[in-house]
Formats: structure tokens, C-alpha cells, sequence
């Protein structure tokens, strides 16, 4: 098989090609450490790779393989975003606070996906503690989009984004706290899936926003995603707000079958702010969708534009006190020679920690202070109920709710560095879904300009399964997902 | 000028838990520096609390014991500040909705009475870590063994008007919760933390004045001593005019005064909000009506029934009920020996005197309750004297059998017999012709003290065996006939 | 909502972060700029409406009191800046 062909096959090829032993882990752990060793200088996608301990893995993969005892993702390499803990192995969240940092333990999705016999290649480069739509905020440097390397990958999940895209690995993980999955998976082609909060376990997962943040896969076809997600799920005791509940074959139970699925198109999100070519490329995947016997109705989401004002004082408030412990004191970046208490933690935190992060944990401070947190924080935690209950109230309508994943293709470096803002409605089509703690996805839906853009399906909480067929059903009738950038023109 | 003093106790408890509240590390004493601090208590990155199911139950167990209304939907906070004890940067605890509501304590006074104190609240929260001041020459030292221990803390309402007031709750408070098994309420060492808000006002006003908070007294002595030092500063400073700075002091034991804590004056705003790692804690009726069941007898409830069915009195029972242990071993041997007062005596008395001088508890006693029931019974019998019978005691304290086998290998038999008591009186006074013609001669107050010299004889003849009331009257019967 | 330079020290001060003299000006005005956008959450009106901390209406589960973990204080300290005899160690704080 073509070298590019392999580094662009879907995991549900590779595990075909593996089965029948025409490529072995090894060799083909190999062929995404050379894609990793060409192109990373210019991509700047992964962080750490542990080339040694992925050829190790490989092997003793292929020696399952050949006894026969795989489990579902014996012997696919993967990379993990830089968030999620790996015993041994440096995990600096993006962040020069966490920059020689190796943890002493595992995260639980990392044991799992290692249990399923997944080969990891190494760690994907990030926004600095998942703050950021744009990967221009890590202190390892940008992510550039392999599309267009002028361009930015999406964020935080970034350089998880533009190393799936450039073939250095089949499968990488992500976390999504207001779109960091979805943003990136639609500004780079991919397909990305942000679980319903609570199905994945976050222990071991840096945290950012605790009532907000999930772990999801991202890869090329949705059918993929579905073998990973089962892989990633389930009830961990050591995370309380782990859901209880079962986790489904996603992967045996895909169907495309979207006979009579009624998808809501929420009339705040197809407003006159729509960029036209954006919602002309999702219209055409609705469509697709349609002509496959799904129903579209309008729906109302009407607190939609309370999101992003919801969203910014949660977040950065869980994110204030989330973030104390980089201190200086156990671990981390300390500064140099401090002169007393003081002074270890002003300087280790502000040498430590990147401009937008201190931004927000300004931001989130501010809304949790005396005096102002009836206004801010508590009425913010109001008003995502509010919110909430739009979405109930639309699903007592519709199945899935469909939209936007962004409201652009890629965009040029510091072309939004000027104004916070600008950046943050990057995800104004994304943070409610975190609000509501509900599934969502994005799928290629086709090009413009030569970038991709996605399509965002939402589902019931814990209803992964209905959005994951029509995505499946899509890529089934379409080929955008299997659109690929030019690998060969990226590192001139 | 007159001041009323008028305090609030905050009371940090740490339960009796085998494992720390949101971890799995143990929570023994004297480990040596983190190595029971994992993960979790360290706040490394990722990590997530979760709760340990007996320090809910040791809650509710204590506001089932002082009648408190239990919050049966309560929420975690973070509170936020930074100090090197405190690992992740917020310590989580329960401030919007405790899982121990409203409740009255009362405490009983050193007068018998009880004084009834409003408890406010009581809710879960983690311990911080230590910090060691001296081990390094410019450091720091911090040491996280603590961190993550389960801490009940427990806020009344300003109803405290006296230093003895006080001290006599935080001994009721004590005894509540070892007889509750929820902790072992030790201040010495730090298993029972006392924080005192005080503020004074005039005399018959009814507004609070600005209060002080002396943090972590560890004994009762120092509680009472703080209070009092307080109390002249604020005085003081109000008899001239000034203004109390409301502030946090810490209770210096050398020099008998409170002082500022320096490292707490950087103003705190704590900006607690619900803990998203956690969710609510819920309690149904079914859960508290469980924990209701197996609650053991109450300090209260054990004295009132001390009183009426031993008929011990007040200040007895005052010593026998703080600590449980010293009731169950009273109550053993009062049942046992069918003599309650008697085994008050001999456990108030001996008992506890040699305890404090070999610094052993009730619970290290070598004499068991069985065995001082033994000497106990003898003793009510009539077969042992007093005196004899601490010759017992002193023999059962070093292991030598029961009282009954001490009694026979020594031939310590009271003698009651009244022909071999009558006997022995006349005898003595057969030999002891001179001492009789002076008691004849004598009048009622000498005669008094001479009948001592034949008694003497008499139990030197016997060695002490002989049952001296009926020696005395045997010989004051012989004596008068003599004249 | 408009802050204050001032306003903004207190709260790096609470968060144990330095701005310098010559950063405080932009600081705060990105700052601001943030503010003015959460302050949209003023033009709804939630009244009895109930704070939501966590999506799903679960329960905290509560964990059987055992000992779970063994000593693993090198691997745990391994990253520790400054330790000595078993101590974190920090610049000498007076209480």
C-alpha cells in the first residue's frame, strides 16, 4: 500500500490490514514516527514523541495479534493531547508551568485505550491549559493547519487536529471544554467528538473547567471515532461525576439508517451572522442527509446568545481555582530564587502561566469575588439552566440538533490576537453544547476556498449513538471527510 | 466599667475515618513527612476528589447526637486562599448547605445545671498539611501526611458568656463524640481544634461588639487562659476609648497572651463557590433513621440513669460519665459487685490514683472491672476492712490473683466472728491493766482517745483482721462494765 | 462593566499573579473588554430560576473508608522543585 494511502487509512482499514497481516504495528508505528520526524518542524503538532516505548508496544501488539488475543485497538498507534497524564512520560499541557513535568500516574483514559492495545507514537501540542480556538497560545509554539500553514489549526485540541490531518497518526485524543474537539475537527477536516459530559472519565485529565470539560476522540471517519469512544468510556469510581451508566458497542450498533430522524436547525444559529458559504456547505450536508429520509425543522434556541457570556465566567472561575495549585511549591515551574512566600508564587505563577491564561484566571477570580459573585458566577450558573432547557425543550422536537461547528474556515495567524473577543466567538456555535453537558460532533462538510468546515450534530445526553449514525450515514453517502491536505507540499 | 464577654466556639474535629475524606491514604498518626500523601491529597494535575462514606456517617452521627436537623441535600465549596499547607489552593468544605443544620447542645455546668448552647452548624471539610517552622534553617518545611484528613467543624452561636462556660463544652463536646466513636476529640494532639470568636459590649446592651478570632488552642487550660488574656486586651483598650481590630490572634502559652497572626493579615476573600468534582451529598430518612438506631447511650441520658438507678451522686456521676470507658468499667463493677457507691469510691479514689500515677487509662487498668468487682463485693460483704482491703487492691494491681485467691493465700479474712472478737477485748484488757484503770479514770474526751490504744493492740494481735466497728463496741461494752 | 487598574491589582493579588507597572494599563483593558462581555448576562432576567453546577442531576457516590494507597512518596516528590528529609520546602514563613 501507497505510504500516503497508509498514513491517511482509516483505523477501520488499518485493523483489516492488520488482521489479515499485510502491515504489522511495527511497521506501521514506524511509518507515523518518519511522518511525525518529516513534517512536525513545520507543523509543530507534537510536543514529546516516545518513539521507544511505541515500537515496544508495536511488537508485543503483533504478538497478540498473532495469538489471536486482540482487543479492539491492538496495535493502532495513536497520539494523546499534552493534557492527559502519562506515567513516565513529560505531559506539559501546553504550558511552560508544567514544561519538564512527568506525572506518576496514568490518566484513566490512557489506561484504557492502552488496555484495547493502542500503541501511543507520543503528545500532541495544545493551547496552553486548553484556553484558547487557535493553538497560538502554547509556549512550545504554534500549531500550524496543514491545509494552509499560513493558517491556525483550531484549538486547544490544535496540534491533536493537524497531526491527525497530516497522517501522523490514525487516532488522537482531544479534550473539549467549549469546542477545543469540534473547532479544531472542522477547521482541519477531520471528525471529532466531544461525549455527553460525564461519559468519559476526566481523572487524570489536567483540568481547565471542571463542570465542562470531556474527552473525546477524533479521527477520519466516524465509524472510527465510534470503536474509540467505546474504548474511552465508562464509570471511573475515581471520578465523581462519572456517569453510571452503560456504555453501548457504538461501533457494532452504527447503522445507517436515518429513515424519519429529525434534525432541529435552530433558527439563532442560521441568522443573518451566518457566514453564506458556511451555511451553504452545511445546507448541502443537511441535504445529504434529507435525500437519506432525515426530516429538517426549524427549532428555537432562544437564550443562544447568552452562551458566550455564560461560558466566560464559568469557565475561567473553575479554571481560577483549578489552576491555584501551580505554585511552585510540589511541582511545576518554580521561579528563581524567591525572596520569600510572596514572591515564589508571583513569579512562578506569572513566568509560569502564558497571557490568556492569566487572563481568564483574572476573569474567573474577579466573577467569583465578594460582591460580585450573585452577579457573575451565580447568575451565570442561572442562566445555563436556562439554556439547558432550551435544549430539553427542543429535544421533545428533534433527535439531533445540527448547525455550524465554527463560523469560518482556518484563519491567518494573529489575524484575531488583537481582541479576546474575537477569539472567543470562535466557539459561539459550540459553548452551549458544553453548558448542557450534551454530545456533540463535527464532520467534514466539503471545502471552501480550499479549507474544510464542519457540520456540529448535537444529541440527547448519552445519546452518542444517533449523532455518531448520521455522521456515519453522511461519510457514507459523501467523500468530503476523505478530503486529505497535500502531504507532500508541507514541509516546502 | 463592666464588660460582658461574649464568644462563639468554632470547633475543628478530625473523625475518626480509616482513610482520608476524598482519598484512599491513611490517616495514622506519625508517618513519616508524605509518604501518606498521595496523589489526590498532593493536588497533583488530574486528580479528583472522592467522598469517604464513613466521615458522612460520623456527621450525621454527630447531629443525630445533639438533636440537630440534618441537611439532607449538602454541597461542597471550595474555599480559595493560598498557603503552602494547602495543596491544591482551595480547601474543600461546605459552606451554602452543611450537612449538619441547627441543633441545641447542653452542656453541663460545674453546678449541675445545664446550660443550653445553639450549635449554628456542623459541615465536612479536609484538613490542611503542616508546616515546620524549625527543622530548616530558611525554609519551610511542608509535610502533607495531614492533608485530606476528614474535619467536622462545628460553629455555635455567640452564647458563651464565661471562660468556664467554655471549657465545660469543649469537655462535654469531648465526651459526646468519643462516646459517638466519631473521633477521638484529643487537643493535645490536634484531633480537636478550638478556634474562640470574642468580642465584648456594656453590660445589658444587646448589640455585639467587634469580635477577634484566637485561633487553634489545644488545650482546655489554654482555652480558659486565652479567653482571659483576650479579655483584659479588649478591655483595655475600650476603657480608653479605643477600637478592637477585627483580626486574627494567636494564644501565646510563654508569655500568657494573645498576638496578631501575622501571616493572616493579608485580607482574605475566600470566594467560596459549589465544587464541581463533587455533587451533592444526599440523605434520605431511611439513612438517618439507620444511623439514629445504632446510636449508643449519650453522656445526658447515662448520667440521669447513673443517678437514678445507682444512686451516685451528682459530683460522682460528673466524673464517671465524661469519658465512656471509666462508665463502662463503673457500671461493670457496680452490677457486678451490687455496690454503686462503694464502686464509685474505690474507682474515684484508688483506682484512679494509681492509673494517674502509672499515666495508664481505664482502658490499660491491670486491675480489670471484673477484678475490683471481686474486691469491691468483699469489701460490702463485711470479709475485707478498708485497710485491708487497699492491701488487696495493691495486690490485684500487681497481678496477684483474684481477691478472693489474694485473701486466702494472705490470710487477710476480716475477722467477724463476735466470741473471737469478744475474746480478743478481753484479752487486751487482761494485759493491759494500767491503760484501763487510766480509761476508767478518765473523762469522755480522753476516754475517746485511749480506746485507740486498746484498738491498736487489738489489730496488731489480729494483724488487722479484726473488724473494727464491732472491736470499738465490743470494748467500750467491756470498758463501761470495768467502772 | 468598567475596572479599575486598582480593581485589577486586588484581583491579581488574590490570584497570586504580578502584572508590572508598564503591563497593568493593557491588562486592564483586555480585561474590560471581557467584562463588557459577560455583563449580557444582566439583560436576563432568572429569577427562582436554580444555579446549575453540574449538567446532569446526579448524586455524589460515596466510597467504602479503606486504605488504597501505598507509599509513593519518590515517585510523587520526584518532581518537587525544592525537598529535603521528606519536606516540600519553601521560603521561611513567619506565622
Amino acid at each position: 500500500m501507497a505510504e500516503n494511502a497508509l498514513l491517511t487509512a482509516p483505523v477501520s482499514k488499518l485493523k483489516q490490514l492488520l488482521g489479515d497481516r499485510t502491515v504489522s504495528s511495527e511497521e506501521l508505528t514506524k511509518a507515523y514516527l518518519a511522518q511525525i520526524a518529516a513534517e512536525n518542524a513545520s507543523l509543530n503538532a507534537v510536543v514529546t514523541v516516545c518513539a521507544e516505548e511505541a515500537l515496544a508496544s508495536a511488537r508485543e501488539a503483533d504478538a497478540q495479534i498473532a495469538r489471536g488475543t486482540t482487543r479492539s485497538l491492538t496495535g493502532i498507534p495513536l497520539l494523546h493531547k499534552d493534557i492527559f497524564c502519562t506515567e513516565g512520560v513529560r505531559t506539559t499541557c501546553g504550558s511552560r508551568m508544567l514544561e519538564s513535568f512527568v506525572p506518576a500516574y496514568d490518566a484513566t483514559v490512557v489506561t484504557k485505550m492502552k488496555a484495547e492495545g493502542a500503541v501511543m507514537l507520543g503528545k500532541c501540542n495544545m493551547d496552553e491549559f486548553a484556553m484558547g480556538s487557535s493553538n497560538e497560545t502554547s509556549f512550545f509554539g504554534p500549531v500550524k493547519n496543514p491545509w494552509d500553514l499560513s493558517c491556525v489549526p483550531g484549538g486547544s485540541s490544535g496540534g491533536s487536529a493537524a497531526a491527525l490531518a497530516s497522517g501522523m497518526a490514525p487516532l488522537v485524543t482531544g479534550t473539549d471544554t467549549g469546542g477545543s474537539i469540534r473547532q479544531p475537527a472542522s477547521l482541519c477536516g477531520v471528525t471529532g467528538l466531544k461525549p455527553t459530559y460525564g461519559r468519559v472519565s476526566r481523572l487524570g485529565i489536567i483540568a481547565f473547567a471542571s463542570s465542562l470539560d470531556q474527552a473525546g476522540p477524533m479521527a477520519r471517519t466516524a465509524e472510527d471515532c465510534a470503536l474509540a469512544l467505546t474504548a474511552m468510556s465508562g464509570i471511573d469510581p475515581g471520578d465523581s461525576t462519572s456517569a453510571d451508566i452503560s456504555v453501548p458497542d457504538f461501533h457494532s450498533a452504527l447503522s445507517t439508517d436515518v429513515n424519519g430522524l429529525r434534525i432541529g436547525l435552530p433558527r439563532e444559529y442560521f441568522n443573518d451572522d451566518l457566514d453564506s458559504r458556511v451555511r451553504e456547505n452545511v445546507m448541502a450536508a443537511l441535504a445529504e442527509l434529507e435525500r437519506a429520509g432525515a426530516i429538517l425543522h426549524d427549532i428555537d434556541l432562544p437564550h443562544s446568545h447568552y452562551a458566550i457570556a455564560t461560558y466566560y465566567v464559568i469557565a475561567p472561575a473553575e479554571a481560577s481555582a483549578n489552576l491555584a495549585r501551580y505554585d511552585g511549591v510540589r511541582f511545576g515551574y518554580r521561579c528563581d530564587a524567591p525572596a520569600d512566600l510572596e514572591d515564589l508564587y508571583q513569579r512562578s505563577r506569572s513566568e509560569g502561566f502564558g497571557e490568556e491564561v492569566q487572563r481568564r484566571i483574572l476573569v474567573g477570580t474577579y466573577a467569583l469575588s465578594a460582591g460580585f459573585y450573585d452577579a457573575y458566577f451565580n447568575k451565570a450558573q442561572q442562566v445555563r439552566r436556562v439554556i439547558t432547557e432550551d435544549f430539553q425543550r427542543a429535544f421533545e422536537q428533534v433527535d439531533v440538533i445540527a448547525g455550524p461547528a465554527a463560523p469560518g474556515v482556518a484563519f491567518p495567524f494573529g489575524s484575531k490576537q488583537q481582541d479576546p473577543i474575537a477569539m472567543y466567538m470562535e466557539d459561539i456555535y459550540t459553548l452551549a453544547v458544553n453548558l448542557a453537558g450534551l454530545p456533540g460532533l463535527s464532520t467534514p462538510a466539503g471545502l471552501i476556498d480550499g479549507m474544510p468546515v464542519g457540520l456540529q450534530l448535537i444529541g440527547k445526553p448519552f445519546d452518542e449513538q444517533t449523532i455518531l449514525n448520521a455522521a456515519f450515514r453522511l461519510q457514507n453517502d459523501t467523500d468530503w471527510h476523505l478530503a486529505c491536505p497535500d502531504l507532500a507540499s508541507l514541509s516546502s | 466599667m463592666s464588660w460582658e464577654i461574649v464568644m462563639g466556639l468554632e470547633v475543628h474535629l478530625q473523625l475518626a475515618t480509616q482513610s482520608k475524606i476524598f482519598s484512599g491514604s491513611s490517616t495514622q498518626f506519625g508517618a513519616s513527612p508524605n509518604v501518606q500523601a498521595d496523589a489526590v491529597d498532593l493536588g497533583m494535575p488530574g486528580m479528583l476528589p472522592v467522598l469517604n462514606e464513613e466521615a458522612v456517617r460520623h456527621a450525621v452521627t454527630f447531629g443525630l447526637g445533639i438533636g440537630a436537623r440534618i441537611g439532607q441535600r449538602s454541597v461542597f465549596d471550595r474555599k480559595n486562599y493560598f498557603y503552602p499547607d494547602l495543596p491544591k489552593g482551595y480547601q474543600v468544605s461546605q459552606f451554602f448547605a452543611p450537612i449538619v443544620c441547627e441543633g441545641i447542645f447542653e452542656v453541663p455546668l460545674e453546678n449541675g445545671s445545664l446550660y443550653p448552647i445553639r450549635i449554628t452548624r456542623a459541615h465536612l471539610e479536609e484538613d490542611a498539611g503542616k508546616s515546620v517552622h524549625d527543622e530548616f534553617a530558611h525554609e519551610t518545611g511542608i509535610d502533607l501526611n495531614r492533608a485530606g484528613t476528614p474535619l467536622l467543624e462545628i460553629v455555635t452561636e455567640p452564647d458563651f458568656r464565661s471562660a468556664e462556660q467554655a471549657v465545660a463544652y469543649l469537655k462535654a463536646l469531648h465526651s459526646l463524640v468519643t462516646y459517638l466513636g466519631i473521633s477521638d476529640g484529643n487537643m493535645a494532639e490536634g484531633s480537636m481544634r478550638c478556634d474562640i470568636n470574642i468580642s465584648l459590649r456594656k453590660q445589658g446592651s444587646d448589640e455585639l461588639g467587634t469580635r477577634t478570632e484566637i485561633k487553634n488552642v489545644n488545650s482546655f487550660r489554654f482555652v480558659e487562659r486565652a479567653i482571659h488574656s483576650e479579655y483584659e486586651r479588649q478591655a483595655e483598650i475600650l476603657e480608653r476609648g479605643g477600637a478592637i481590630t477585627q483580626e486574627t490572634r494567636l494564644y501565646d502559652a510563654d508569655k500568657d497572651t494573645t498576638r496578631s497572626m501575622r501571616s493572616k493579615e493579608v485580607a482574605n476573600d475566600y470566594r467560596y463557590f459549589p465544587e464541581p468534582d463533587l455533587l451533592p451529598i444526599v440523605i434520605d430518612e431511611a439513612y438517618i433513621d439507620a444511623v439514629r438506631q445504632s446510636l449508643p447511650e449519650l453522656p445526658t441520658a447515662k448520667r440521669e440513669r447513673f443517678l437514678a438507678e445507682y444512686g451516685v451522686s451528682e459530683y460522682d456521676a460528673s466524673l464517671l460519665v465524661p469519658n465512656h470507658d471509666m462508665a463502662d468499667y463503673f457500671e461493670s463493677v457496680a452490677r457486678a459487685s451490687g455496690a454503686a457507691k462503694l464502686a464509685a469510691n474505690w474507682i474515684l479514689g484508688d483506682l484512679s490514683a494509681a492509673l494517674n500515677r502509672h499515666e495508664l487509662s481505664i482502658t490499660e487498668s491491670p486491675i480489670s472491672a471484673e477484678l475490683l468487682s471481686g474486691l469491691v463485693s468483699r469489701v460490702e460483704d463485711g470479709t475485707l476492712s478498708s485497710k485491708l482491703a487497699k492491701q488487696v487492691f495493691d495486690a490485684l494491681w500487681q497481678g496477684e490473683g483474684d481477691a478472693d485467691q489474694i485473701i486466702a493465700a494472705r490470710g487477710l479474712k476480716q475477722v467477724s466472728d463476735s466470741s473471737a472478737l469478744e475474746a480478743m477485748v478481753t484479752e487486751v484488757i487482761a494485759n493491759n491493766p494500767d491503760q484501763v484503770a487510766q480509761y476508767i479514770a478518765a473523762d469522755e474526751a480522753k476516754r475517746k482517745k485511749l480506746s485507740g490504744f486498746f484498738v491498736g493492740q487489738i489489730m496488731k494481735a489480729s494483724q488487722g483482721q479484726a473488724n473494727p466497728q464491732m472491736i470499738n463496741q465490743l470494748l467500750l461494752e467491756k470498758l463501761e462494765s470495768q467502772s | 462593566m468598567s475596572v479599575t487598574p486598582q480593581d485589577v491589582e486586588k484581583v491579581a493579588l488574590l490570584a497570586r499573579l504580578a502584572i508590572s507597572e508598564s503591563d497593568l494599563p493593557e491588562v486592564t483593558e483586555r480585561f474590560s473588554r471581557v467584562l463588557n462581555l459577560v455583563d449580557e448576562l444582566n439583560t436576563i432576567d432568572t429569577e427562582s430560576v436554580t444555579p446549575m453546577s453540574n449538567p446532569h442531576d446526579m448524586e455524589q457516590r460515596l466510597r467504602p473508608d479503606i486504605v488504597t494507597r501505598d507509599d509513593n512518596r519518590k515517585a510523587l516528590m520526584a518532581s518537587a522543585p525544592a525537598q529535603e528529609q521528606g519536606y516540600f520546602l519553601v521560603p521561611k514563613v513567619i506565622d
